[in-house]
């Protein structure tokens, strides 16, 4: 199964499932999650909140809050020394080693993400000695060399201010500066733009863009955003109460959605309803229905027939499987051959 | 920052201000003569009188006042009345006990106190929390003179590994002197432990789940750093407010110790100086706590800018 990894895959996450249980409940908030991550290539995972995006960028990091635990899969990761390892099973020691060095991560909400006791300088340079037996001179150093990176202006000056002298934007750049201090080879951001405005939106996607051409790293990209997808990433992973319901290239998943949940995602999406109609023509905005079911209390079959407008009663029976809709499209929808 | 200070310091000035004038208001409104109270039933009025022109009774009350300003500003508090020797000297012969009383035990509330509260808001919820937060319970029920008797019914008495009471007498070594204040600051340091102990926790579980703390994982440190260094730091600012009030309540939780163990400090002073109506030594002694308190306020707000950058006014 390990070797089964293909030479350019960086990370191969396989049939992940992390639970949150607790004495009452079980909350399956990842069920089975696949995908593949190749080197310096980006895959988006799209789905509503709570879909078990968070969950999913946490299990890889090994992060997970309790009582969350991985109880089943693997995430096949090529480490620096070539080896395949499965961060699944890795001890935490190994997790550490590997954590801030090979594997880093941003997150949604750039005011609260930066210790505000801290200058930026500081936690840029922290990420840097706790790898590297370096002065914490050079260190700071470097700190400052990343914050020009990410193109702070006066970027020299600004390594002693504190998170609060910056704006949620700065933040963001200084956390993108803080992921990379290391040059990681695995990059998750988990919906790093959601909290911004939409011009700097825009900017940190530039960035992103430009630094993983420069520096090479593969990105797992979040967002609830399908807009922002088109912008950054080559593949996409649509997730929907813990479970991937479709999985194609972005070009193909925009043109042809195989799931109805894409299909009223993409719809209820302003700039993907006009990028992606062949026809020039504006598809009007049509929000789903419903919303995404408590995620301890998943219907039956289809955890989408509620909400679905192609669901018949079939479609409650048993989970629908992944099925193959073309050239490395998947679906789980019973119906896929009706869009 | 320079603007803070200063800030700062005219707050405690008006504060002292107002204290010296509450002090000053409360000897002259209690009811009767004080020369006569103070002297008793026994003195002859000739007695009285000439304590009341000692103490500027039988001038007006607005010279009383500023020639009272003038006095304590000089650091004259006055001429104890049955100690024979000037207030600032008495309190000054008996500061030593006192002090290292309260440095101790505040000493050992802390290094109580911080390791339980971190872990056990670290392990919320677990047997050692649970177990911490009962016995904490019980630790603030407990009276530090009571616990102060057991403790010198086994620790003295029974062990015979700590003197009893007193301060080693007259020419005793400093270190004798400092084995006599062992149980009592342990006495007054468990007692005010469990109120830090509750403070810390719940400071503690405030920051444990904020973002940072996350980042601070993500950065592939261990969990130690990720507690110490990055959260305790956030929640320290209610612990420091708390260690404040409690070094201030360990200043009059001395004067009850130092009846227990019979240490001739402060309180033991004080607790004369009321049952015998000396009044100067009193009013001494009830300017230097204030001035303790505002102190100790001004050094808890000095830290709170060393902690926090965003503390800017
Ligand atoms: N610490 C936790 N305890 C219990 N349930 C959790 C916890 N964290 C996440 N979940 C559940 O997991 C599901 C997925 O959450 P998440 O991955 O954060 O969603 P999102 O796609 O918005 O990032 C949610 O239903 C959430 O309630
Ligand atoms: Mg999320």
């Amino acid at each position: 199964m390990r070797d089964a990894l293909a030479p350019d895959t960086l990370l191969s996450v396989r049939n992940l499932q992390t639970h949150f249980v607790s004495r009452s409940e079980v909350a399956k908030s990842v069920d089975g999650v696949t995908f593949d991550l190749k080197r310096g290539e980006t895959v988006a995972v799209v789905g509503e909140s709570g879909s078990g995006k968070s969950v999913t960028s946490l299990s890889i990091m090994g992060l997970l809050a309790h009582p969350g635990r991985i109880v089943g899969g693997e995430i096949l990761y090529r480490n620096r020394q070539g080896t395949v390892r499965d961060l699944a099973q890795a001890s935490a020691k190994e997790m550490k080693r590997l954590r801030g060095t090979e594997i880093a991560m941003i997150f949604q909400e750039p005011m609260t993400s930066l210790n505000p006791l801290f200058t930026v300088g500081d936690q840029i340079a922290e990420m840097i000695t706790l790898h590297e037996k370096i002065s914490y001179r050079a260190a700071l150093d470097r700190a400052a060399e990343m914050l020009e990176l990410v193109e702070i202006p006066a970027a020299r000056r600004r390594v002693n201010d504190y998170p609060h002298h910056m704006s949620g934007g700065m933040r963001q750049r200084v956390m993108i500066a803080l992921a990379l201090a290391n040059k990681p080879s695995l990059l998750i951001a988990d919906e790093p733009t959601t909290a911004l405005d939409v011009t700097i939106q825009a900017q940190i996607l530039d960035l992103l863009r430009r630094l993983q051409s420069e520096m090479g790293m593969s990105i797992l990209f979040i967002t609830h955003n399908l807009g922002v997808v088109a912008e950054i990433a080559r593949e996409v992973v649509v997730m929907y109460a813990g479970r991937v319901v479709e999985q194609a290239p972005v070009v193909d998943l925009f043109a042809r959605p195989k799931h109805p949940y894409t299909e009223g995602l993409l719809a209820c999406t302003p700039n993907a309803a006009r990028d992606v109609d062949p026809n020039g023509v504006r598809l009007p905005l049509r929000p789903i229905p419903g919303s995404v079911p408590p995620i301890t209390a998943l219907p039956p079959g289809c955890t989408y027939a509620p909400r679905c407008t192609y669901a018949v009663p079939g479609c409650t029976g048993a989970v629908p499987p992944l099925f193959s809709v073309g050239a490395s499209h998947l679906s789980r929808c019973f119906r896929h051959e009706l869009l | 920052m320079i603007r803070t200070i200063s800030h700062r310091l005219l707050g405690m000035l008006v504060v002292m201000l107002l204290v010296v004038t509450i002090v000053f208001v409360i000897v002259r409104i209690t009811p009767g003569d004080p020369a006569a109270v103070m002297l008793g039933p026994d003195a002859t009025s000739a007695d009285i009188a000439a304590l009341r022109t000692q103490l500027g009774l039988d001038r007006p009350l607005l010279v009383q006042y500023f020639q009272y300003l003038a006095d304590v500003v000089r650091g004259d508090f006055g001429q104890s009345i049955f100690l024979g020797q000037p207030v600032l000297r008495a309190l000054a012969d008996r500061a030593e006990p006192t002090f290292f009383l309260t440095l101790f035990s505040l000493g050992i509330a802390v290094a109580i106190a911080l390791p339980i509260g971190i872990y056990s808001a670290y392990r919320r919820g677990s047997a050692f929390d649970q177990s911490a937060t009962t016995v904490a319970m019980l630790a603030a029920s407990i009276p530090s003179f009571w616990l102060g008797l057991l403790m010198i019914q086994f620790f003295a008495v029974k062990l015979g590994w700590f003197p009893t009471s007193g301060y080693g007498g007259p020419g005793a070594s400093f270190a004798t002197r400092l084995g006599h204040l062992v149980l009592p600051a342990f006495a007054l340091g468990i007692v005010s432990s469990a109120l830090i102990i509750r403070f810390t926790r719940a400071s503690m579980l405030d920051v444990l789940n904020d973002d940072y703390v996350r980042t601070a994982r993500s950065k592939g440190m261990g969990e130690a750093r990720v507690i110490l260094r990055h959260a305790l730091k956030n929640a320290m600012i209610p612990i420091l407010t708390i260690i404040g009030l409690t070094a201030a309540l360990l200043i009059s939780g001395a004067v009850v110790t130092e009846t227990v163990f019979s240490l001739p400090g402060v309180g033991n002073l004080v607790v004369n100086a009321v049952l015998r109506r000396d009044y100067p030594v009193i009013q001494g002694a009830l300017l230097v706590v204030a001035g303790l308190y505002v102190l100790i306020n001004f050094l808890i707000d000095m830290l709170y800018i060393l902690v926090d950058p965003r503390v800017r006014y």
